[in-house]
This record gives C-alpha cells, structure tokens and sequence, in this order.
C-alpha cells in the first residue's frame, strides 16, 4: 500500500476516529447510562455532569502519559540498569552515571552546554530587543520584522546546509566560495585588520564583562545593605549568580589579553568548523539566527505594551531615546525578557539537529542531545544515553518548576 | 514614539541604516542558498555568489573535440562549440594543459598530419583534417573566456523528477508529506476536545492538570526515544508512519491543549451560557459555538505543529526511517548528501531549498496567526 494512501486512510480513520469517540461516547453518556428522564433524571445528570470532562480528556491524557510522563520514568529506570546480553535487564544503581563521568566526551558535551546555553539566548535575546526597538521606529518596520522571523520557519537541517555555505573553505589557490573566508582575505594584517578584528572584538568583550558586571551587582547589592531585607532562600542562588559572573567576566577579559596577543593567520583560508572552541560559536550563530526572530516578535509585542505616559512623563523630564529605552522601556518589560530567556534556553538545551548535522561533534563541538544519540543509536548503550538524557532533563526541571509555580499563580 | 512632543529624533537615520544592516545579515546566508540552488556546477566551484551577476572571466575546464564529421571540398570538418550560452567571449585557447592560453581567437592551429584547429571569439571551433578522424583521439581545448552571467533550472529538474536519481529528493518529499499531515490535524482535535474540558467544565483536580501540561511543555522528547522505541517494538507497530504519527500526536499535544486553553478561557462566558440555559449540550455547545470562534487559536497551532513536524529530523530519525531507506524524509536526505555530498553545493542547495520552500510559503501565508500564537503561548 502507498504511504500517500495510507497517509489519508489514517487521516479518515484517526479525525473519523476521534469525532466518533466524542460523540457515541455522549450519546451514550445521556441515552443508555445516565438518561436525563424517568424517576431520576436530576441526579443522572449530575452524575453524567462528573463523567463527561473525563470523556473529554481522555483520549488527551492518554496520549500524554503514553508519550509523555511514563517515557521520564521508564527512561530514569533505564538509566539504573544494564542490558544484558540475551535480553533482560540487570539493576546497577549509579554505575552507567559513574561510567559517564568518567568519559571526557561527556565533559566537553557539559561544557558546550554551558557555553550555549549563556551564549545563545543572550545574543538572541540582546538582538530580538534591537530589532523590535528599531522595528518599531520606522515604516518598513513590518517588512523588516518579516525577514528577520523568517528562519523561524527554516528547519536547523537546513539552517545548518545555509550556514556551511556561509562557512565553506576551498584551498588556498581557489577562489573562496564562503562569504566567511571571502571576508577573511580581505584582511591583510593592517591597520584596519588591527581595528576591526583586534579592537572592536575586544571591546565587545569588556562590554560584555561590563554588562554581567552590572547584573551581578543587581544580585549582589541588597545583601550588602543592612537595611534591606533580603529573603534567606534567595542567598544561595544571588551567590551563585555572582561566583557564574565573575567567572564570565574572567574568561572574558583573559579572552581580551590573548586577542591582543594572538598572531592571525592572515591570507589564509580557514576551515572554521575545525578549530577547537571557537566552533562552538559558529555553530551557535546558527541558532541565534533562528531564535532571533521568535525574541524580536514576542518582545516588539510587551514594547508596545508599555503604557505612553511613562514615556511621555520621561521625555518632558528631559531623558535622551537611549535613556528612555534603558530606564523606562527594559525595566518594564523585563517580565517578558525572562520569558523569552527561559524558552530560548530550554531550546537550546534541546539542539541536537544544527551539530548533528554541521560537525556531528566532531573537533570538540559535541552537545548533550547529540552526546546521548550517540550513545544510544551509534553505541547502542541504552544504559549511559539514558543517564545523559536525565542530565537535560535535570538541567530542564528548574524551568519546568518554575512555570508551573507562574502559572498556578497566575490561576489563582 | 519620540515624536509625541513634535521633535523630530536626530536619530533616525542611524535607526534606518541600522536596520538595514540587520536585515541584511540576517537575510544573506538564505539568499546565498538561493542564488547557488541557480547556478551550474562549475560556476559555483570557481566563484562566489555574490558574484553570479557579474561577468567572470576565467580558465575553462578542457573541452574534447566532438562532433558530426562532415566532408567539405574533400577535407573531413567537425564544427561544434565550447559553450552552450551565446555570448560567451574567448580571450585565448590552446591545445596543450602546458600552454592553455598560447593561441589568440581566430589563429588557426596545425596539429600535424594537416590537421587544423581554429576557436573563433564566440567559441565556435572547426576541426579540419585531410583523412577521416574517425574512431581518433581527438584533441582537447582549454580557453579561457569571460562568461557572462547565467542561471538555470537543471539543478531542480535533476533533484526532482529524475526518477533514477539517487540523491533524488521527490520520493523524500512526499514522505514528508505523508508524515506532516496527519500528524498536524489528528493533535489539534484530540487538544480541542481536551481544551474545552480544561477551560469550560468544572471537575476536581482541574487546576492540576493544567499545571502537570505546562510541566510537560518543556520535557525534552529525548527522554521519550528509548522508552518508545521499545513500546512500539513490543505491541507490533515497530518503525513506520503509525509510530511516527503517534509520536508527533503526542510531543505536540501539552502545546496544542495550552495554546486553545488559553483561547477558550477567553471566550465570552455570556455565549456559552445561554447556549446551556437553551438546551444545548456539551457537545453541541463545542462543535456549534467553541469550535468555530477559536479559529485563529486552531491556525496558529496548526502552524507550528505542521513547521515542527516538517522540519523535524530525531523523531523521524528514530521512528520512521528503517534500514530498507524507503521512508526517508527530506531532512534526513539533506543530512545524508551533506555527507556524501558535501563539496556539490549544486545538489546540496537545491535540496535544501526545496525543503525549506514550503514552510516559507506556509510562513509568509500565515504569519499573522504565527505571530498570535507565539503570543498567546509565552507572554503572560
């Protein structure tokens, strides 16, 4: 039978499927078992008034636990056992989380992580803010808004066919065919070299240390007034925000010292998915290509949203636009920017498709996702890919926390 | 907004121009893709596409003689041309690969044994011999020549409708489609079903449901892999579309049931009472009044579900695709000429952009309601 016949056959049988469900399910509800006449006809349909919710949901729910909530059990169970050969599972408590931490392929997985997972939704987030601010402005702002969405719609496979393009690297006698390499020759090593590949990377870098600076302090500062109160939870977590940001901001100012010092390798075509760590980053401007437009279109909404006599009362003050935008436009929707963060990062600590298919971890570009399927497709060691996956899932649960917390709240 | 005082920003400009350049390197990779998915081969491999408009003057690959031999005056001539476009311009050709530019266009060459070779400026060439060549070696060309710009549809017409073509992507394509469909409209209906439950009937223990769906919006479908596969080795569907359809049904459910929650709670209270207090039952009151007004709610997540579903890679990856390769889906095809294919950016492009047209159709159609959703689903 053809797929494409097939294909419909499901579709006729599945919507049919569910339509029918609904409504003999109904029927038979208020006809056969509860009918809403003879001697007991109110509390009937009380009781089919219990019932009939669960009717509606069922199909749903089942779905969701087969596909959703037993998968998270049986895979933390899977990640306590060891297949044997000849089938059958062994129990071998953490040894499979012990074998983990023992391969240096999974600590560079972490790491990359990591490094994602500042990287990507900062730049995403810092970009979508530029392009709302400015979209907003200007009357092909729409048209501008559209264009930049649209790797929105471009599937990571082929994103990751855009961008090898994009890095593509012939040999040294050829013309170069990557707009990267093209741009990379035109470099020769003099003053504008110095400038635009020494001087402003590095100012973006103490930028950068400046901004985490500045954020770090916001944690920090309450707890070094007395006379604020500062709730005891909270200590821990401002701690660990100021140890994570002075080691950004230490990793960035040694990043400067050694850009000062490094010796480029002008004239010569680059293979740069090759070169260890810095790939990393060019396989992120990938993502932050693509995520770039869902933060520009949800944050260009909440920009909006900022209620006018707050900008008014800021322009007759005498605020210049970048003070109004700082001071009055960011603070208020900062709400939004969280939100925007938190869904960024929770895909990002999904990516499997842009490494899997730019580099497949190879030269130190591995992620968890790719990590796992490696172990549990290529190694065929269900026992380690599973563990890995409960790693993302752990990684995954503050947020998850986190938005239920906001959304009951939100209920209530 | 800075106009509310009547003062023009002084601003502005920087504001235009820096939105230009955005939407510029923000645009360049895709029409970087384009371009290549129009051009030949060799045009690709010699120069960059940022210059496919402008004339190239460069080495040509050698070109063998070939031809129908003709007999002139008692001479055996072979006439032919170097180069299907019309207006390409010969600077210099030879017939050695030691001296490919020893000869200017019009000189006419021996080659010994009486044999003539001249290459005219528009490339034209005639081969001229006092025997029959025959069954010879004939000679080689190497030119060099300015070609001027020049696009074509072969790299489609290769890529989708030559049947024997193995890195072919018509047979991916219509998997897709098979996988894209089904698995967009089976979720919308189970969630609409589910979602007038949650936002209109009352039941103990609501709340938390709504709370455990927007728990299981973000568990990541990694941890779903291994614990399907084997359920669906151990009850008979194993690897094919059903498994699939089902998977999709159920990554896209928690979204798909947030998404119209959210709507339907917003719905006039009003409607839906006095549809109650005329006699209409649940079901009537969801198929004749939810239903229809949560139209927009219903597209947007149609969008998404079908954008996921088309571009998906590791649910097709695990579920679908078998060893036979029968069931392979674009994404995986274009992964699979990455490797194998990964200096012929004339199939690779052109795949790609076949895979991407649709959901950039599907995007540019329906942004409005793509836009919506993505509101509804994040910003509280």
């Amino acid at each position: 039978m053809s797929p494409a016949l097939q294909g419909l056959i499901t579709i006729i049988i599945g919507v049919g499927g569910c339509v029918g469900y609904f409504y003999f399910s109904n029927l038979f509800l208020d006809k056969v078992l509860f009918p809403a006449s003879g001697p007991n006809a109110g509390r009937n349909i009380n009781r089919a008034g219990m019932i009939r919710p669960w009717l509606f949901l069922a199909p749903a729910l089942i779905a969701l636990t087969v596909y959703l909530a037993y998968p998270v059990v049986e895979t933390l169970r899977l990640s306590l056992t060891q297949r044997v050969p000849g089938g059958g599972y062994v129990w071998v408590g953490f040894d499979n989380y012990r074998k983990m931490s023992g391969e240096p392929k999974f600590w560079e997985a972490l790491r990359n992580n990591m490094l994602w997972l500042i990287v990507v939704p900062a730049m995403s987030t810092a970009f979508g803010l530029l392009a709302a601010q400015l979209s907003d402005r200007i009357r092909w702002g729409n048209l501008a808004k559209s264009l930049i969405f649209m790797p929105m719609a471009i599937s990571f496979v082929g994103a990751a066919v855009i961008w090898k393009l994009v890095y593509d690297t012939r040999p040294v006698d050829q013309e170069q065919i990557g707009v990267l390499n093209a741009v990379w020759l035109a470099f020769e090593g003099g003053p504008m070299s110095v400038l635009f590949l020494k001087i402003v990377p590095s100012l973006g870098l103490i930028a950068f240390a400046a901004a985490v600076g500045l954020i770090a302090w916001v944690f920090v500062r309450p707890m070094l007034k007395a006379r604020d109160q500062v709730g005891g939870g909270t200590i821990p977590l401002r701690l660990l925000v100021a140890v994570a940001a002075l080691w950004l901001i230490y990793m960035s100012l040694r990043s400067v010292i050694g850009l000062a010092g490094a010796d480029l390798p002008y004239g010569v075509p680059q293979t740069w998915l090759t070169i260890p760590f810095w790939n990393s980053f060019f396989l992120m401007i990938v993502l932050v290509w693509i995520q770039t437009g869902f933060a520009m279109v949800i944050l260009s909404a909440a920009l909006r949203g900022v209620p006018e006599d707050t900008i008014e009362a800021a322009i007759v003050d005498g605020a210049n636009p970048f003070q109004i935008f700082f001071k009055i436009k960011v603070p208020q929707i900062m709400g939004t920017i969280v939100v925007v963060w938190t869904t960024i990062t929770i895909v990002v600590l999904k990516v499997f498709d842009i490494v899997f298919a730019m580099s497949n971890g190879q030269w130190e570009t591995q992620v968890l996702a790719n990590y796992m399927y490696d172990k549990l497709f290529r190694a065929n060691d269900w026992g380690v890919g599973s563990a890995s996956a409960m790693v993302i899932m752990l990684l995954v649960t503050p947020i998850l926390i986190w938005n239920v917390y906001n959304a009951r709240k939100e209920m209530r | 907004m800075d106009n509310i005082v009547g003062k023009k920003s002084g601003l502005t400009w920087a504001v235009h121009i820096s939105m230009a350049v955005l939407v510029a390197l923000w645009l360049f990779p895709t029409l970087g893709l384009f371009v290549s998915s129009f051009r030949t081969a060799d045009q690709i491999s010699t120069s960059g596409w940022w210059s496919a408009l402008a004339t190239q003057e460069r080495q040509v690959p050698a070109i063998r003689v070939g031809g129908t031999e003709v007999e002139v005056d008692g001479r055996f001539v072979i006439e032919g041309r170097l180069f299907s476009a019309a207006d390409a311009v010969v600077s210099a050709w030879g017939t050695t690969s030691t001296a490919p530019e020893a000869n200017a266009p019009g000189d006419v060459v021996e080659l010994g044994d009486g044999v003539t070779l001249t290459v005219a400026e528009d490339g034209a060439y005639v081969l001229s011999s006092p025997v029959s060549t025959q069954g010879a070696r004939l000679p080689r060309i190497f030119s060099t020549a300015a070609t001027p710009p020049e696009f074509t549809l072969q790299n489609y017409r290769a890529i989708l409708f030559e049947p024997n073509n193995t890195d072919g992507m018509s047979r991916a394509f219509f998997n897709t489609l098979t996988v894209t469909i089904p698995a967009t409209i089976i979720p919308i209906l189970v969630a609409a079903f589910a979602a007038y439950a949650l936002a209109w009937m009352d039941f103990p223990g609501r709340a938390l449901l709504i709370a455990a769906i927007v728990g299981l919006l973000v568990v990541p479908l990694q941890l779903a892999l291994i614990p399907l596969l084997k359920l669906h080795n151990d009850i008979g569907i194993g690897k094919g579309y059903l498994g699939t359809w089902l998977a999709h049904t159920g990554f896209g459910l928690p979204l798909a049931i947030y998404l119209l929650r959210n709507y339907m709670v917003g719905l006039p209270r009003d409607i839906i009472e006095c549809a109650k207090v005329d006699g209409a039952s649940d079901f009537q009151i969801f198929t004749r009044i939810i239903l229809p007004l949560s139209f927009p709610a219903l597209a947007s997540f149609a969008i998404f579900q079908f954008l996921w579903t088309w571009n998906d890679l590791l649910v097709s990856l695990v579920f679908l695709i078998d060893s036979s390769g029968q069931t392979t889906v674009m994404t995986k095809q274009i992964v699979e000429l990455l490797g194998t294919r990964g200096g012929n950016w004339e199939i690779l492009a052109t795949a790609a952009f076949i895979s991407i047209a649709v959901p950039l159709v599907v995007f540019f159609a329906m942004q409005k309601y793509l836009v919506r959703g993505l509101l509804a689903g994040s910003v509280k």
